[in-house]
């Protein structure tokens, strides 16, 4: 395989100097991966971190039922739609572990399961997808933007975030999370070229879960993979086995770590699958397979992490025990919350459009408080 | 800080209000395509990558959407973000982003996440600009929840206007009548200016009122003095905001007058005249002699730049508006 290079950045216009912000000049390969990154299964996998290892499979088995338990809302009527990452969650819980509590994650609307492994309340995360308010937690106190339903717009967002945490000296580094059918988004692009031109410290996580919505990956990009995509604006692209959450880990925390110590952006493609459908209102079984779901169903990231930790002796009945308390716990305290309708204040409508209302919606809100003080003499 | 009273053009105002905007403010940052060693293809950036370095006056990449997604980063980290884009037409391709996402991001944060967001835009017509160069685009803006949509029509305005724009926690579009960038007047920037959302009255009358904003207040304070003729003493108000609209101001003078119309150059269907029509018919409808009119730029795209004068509302257009209010009575 050519190793593709900046070779080209090697002989400048005369005059030409590169900046501090300017891009990445040394000649290190930009796509090293020949075939995924995989820990889980391979040699390596001995020498992994116990406690990681442990970590990660709580989190997995926490994870999974919180999809599980979601979907269920859904099906009830008590969640407006609930995009599901289930089959995705090594991803998911790894984007989190990566990350250092002062860092930032711009998450996707699927993304809802890494804003809770963040430390985001689980049942703050879910505002948005109840359907009471747009952002249940307070995006600088978790350092956590809020969901973002368009595709791949938050991706120049964590840009400009890292970009200015550069300016003030600070070594915060951004994680953006993507899906497949982002990519071809005009946002993702620009995002990518910003992020390597400005050598801002951020970190793209592609999740190619193999459909955007009903359009499979082929249909989505000609590219040998997405993570080639990094080549054409400069930085290091990385394939990794999503599902393996030890690979995702180790190649996200390299990448984050890489940003942070002033070495630039990353674009990482997780290979991966949505077991579920699109959300609760799509039906999957007119675009994929059977065969192809249990064929990734044997690829499950909760099954190759037991495999590896029962193989290795790391898990007990103890551990696996806690997990399994500690997920349905979790699935009790969702459905008791999610169980009573919220109380909501309609005057919010008009709290937090401009910092000042204006006369036109001072006059709206007065509109609104008569309609409710009629409703409530009416009763 | 400039302290004497100087002549200056919009364009060195606008100048002028940037760089003592980040003298004032570190965290004041200028960005867009051209404004470092070029000082912006107007100039209006003009010395600031020299002053305070490639990084406070930063050259991007030429794309829109991602100079203003940038920016929502940096505002989200605590700077304020002040964006150039180049030309009214160009400032397209940033639409998801300013109403998906700066619009929006206070709202959907329940107030957590305020955006002191600038967006810069050279607007509108009469420079012989070529396709895409012309266009009057603040229906787009003010038809978006949680964008404060500026634009100033004297120097003074242009300068207090930006400073105000930049020190306001809300994302504002701020835009720039290019075909006055050239235009001279005293400019004290030590002296007090209205603040945003207050409309001026910038000639009192008794006869009509005209109501407009930006590039056509210089046409209306034209059509005013060309009324005399016809014996018509004519009040001529600038919005200087869109959003908020000063609808006080607004109806107090048009209920005092009887008389209305309102003047600008963008496209009158769905217009920001449409609106304003509307709302003081609403709240005026018993103090009218006559409806409210419009004098607005036709329903077309852009014209070419040798037909532009035909589409831009001029002083006979509007003198023959005033003449419609059924003046007899």
């Amino acid at each position: 395989m050519t190793v593709l290079d900046h070779r080209h950045l090697a002989a400048p216009v005369p005059g030409w100097r590169p900046d501090a912000t300017g891009p990445r000049t040394d000649p290190a390969p930009l796509l090293p991966d020949e075939s995924p990154h995989r820990v889980l299964g391979t040699p390596a996998a001995e020498k992994a971190d116990p406690e990681l290892l442990a970590e990660l499979y709580r989190r997995l088995v926490v994870g999974r039922r919180y999809n599980q338990q979601a979907t269920t809302l859904t099906k009830q009527g008590r969640l407006a739609v609930y995009p599901a990452s289930t089959g995705q969650e090594a991803c998911q819980v790894a984007a989190a572990l990566a990350l250092r509590q002062d860092d930032w994650l711009f998450p996707s609307y699927r993304d809802t399961l890494a804003v809770v492994s963040r430390g985001v309340d689980p049942l703050e995360a879910l505002t948005l997808l109840r359907g009471n308010a747009h952002t249940g937690y307070d995006p600088k106190a978790t350092r956590t933007a809020p969901l973002c339903t368009p595709l791949a717009t938050q991706a120049p967002h964590a840009v400009g975030l890292a970009y200015a945490a550069q300016l003030r000296g600070e070594d915060t580094v951004a994680l953006a999370l993507l899906g497949d059918g982002g990519t071809s988004e005009g946002d993702f692009h620009e995002a990518l070229n910003f992020a390597a031109v400005l050598n801002a410290p951020v970190v793209f996580l592609v999740q190619n879960n193999g459909y955007a919505i009903s359009v499979p990956l082929t249909r989505q990009s000609a590219a040998p993979t997405l993570a080639h995509k990094a080549v054409g604006y400069g930085m290091p692209g990385r394939l990794v086995d999503g599902n393996d959450a030890v690979a995702v880990h180790a190649v996200l925390t390299e990448a984050v770590e890489r940003a942070r110590s002033g070495g630039g952006p990353t674009l990482v493609e997780a290979l991966t699958y949505r077991i579920e459908a699109h959300t609760n209102a799509d039906d999957a079984t007119r675009y994929r397979q059977d065969e192809e779901i249990a064929a990734w169903r044997e690829h499950d990231p909760i099954l190759l992490m037991e495999r590896h930790l029962r193989g290795t002796g790391q898990l007990d009945d103890r551990l696996a025990q806690a997990a399994t308390e500690e997920a349905e716990a979790l699935a009790a305290r969702m459905r008791a919350e999610f169980h009573t309708d919220p109380e909501l204040d309609p005057m919010s409508l008009f709290a937090h459009v401009y910092a000042e209302p204006t006369q036109q919606l001072a006059e709206q809100a007065a509109q609104l408080t008569a309609e409710l003080d009629a409703e409530e003499q009416a009763r | 800080m400039s302290t004497a009273v100087e002549t200056r053009t919009m364009a060195q105002a606008l100048n002028s209000a940037l760089r003592d905007a980040m003298r004032a403010d570190e965290s004041v940052h200028v960005l867009g395509e051209d404004v470092g060693a070029l000082g912006g293809v107007f100039r209006i950036t003009d010395g600031l990558t020299a002053e305070f370095g490639p990084e406070r006056c930063l050259d991007t990449p030429l794309a829109e959407a991602g100079i203003l997604g940038t920016a929502v980063g940096m505002a989200m980290y605590g700077l304020r973000p002040v964006v150039e884009m180049q030309f009214d037409a160009f400032a397209y391709p940033a639409m998801e982003q300013l109403v998906s996402h700066v619009a929006k991001m206070r709202n959907r944060t329940a107030g957590r996440m305020p955006l002191p967001i600038t967006i810069r835009i050279p607007y509108g017509g009469g420079i012989g600009g070529v396709e895409h160069h012309s266009d009057s685009s603040e229906a787009y803006y003010t038809h978006t929840p949680g964008l404060h949509v500026v634009t100033p029509a004297t120097v003074a305005d242009a300068y207090g206007l930006l400073r105000a724009s930049i020190a306001s926690d809300d994302p504002v579009v701020f835009l720039e009548p290019k075909r006055l960038y050239w235009g001279k007047d005293a400019l004290d920037a030590t002296a007090p200016v209205e603040p945003i959302g207050r409309a001026v009255l910038r000639r009192p009358g008794r006869s009509a009122v005209l109501i407009t904003y930006g590039p056509s207040l210089p046409v209306c304070l034209e059509a005013a003095e060309a009324a005399k003729a016809e014996g018509w003493d004519l009040a001529v108000l600038d919005l200087r905001s869109l959003v908020p609209f000063d609808e006080q101001t607004a109806v107090e003078l048009v209920r005092s007058v009887g008389r209305a119309v309102v003047v600008h150059e963008s496209t009158g269907f769905g217009g920001a005249g449409a609106e304003i029509a509307a709302r003081l018919t609403e709240k005026c409808f018993h103090h009218l002699a006559a409806p409210v009119l419009r004098v607005t730029g036709f329903d077309i795209p852009y014209p070419a730049p040798m037909l532009e004068h035909h589409h831009l509302p001029g002083v006979d257009r509007i003198l023959d508006a005033v003449a419609r209010l059924q003046w007899e009575d």
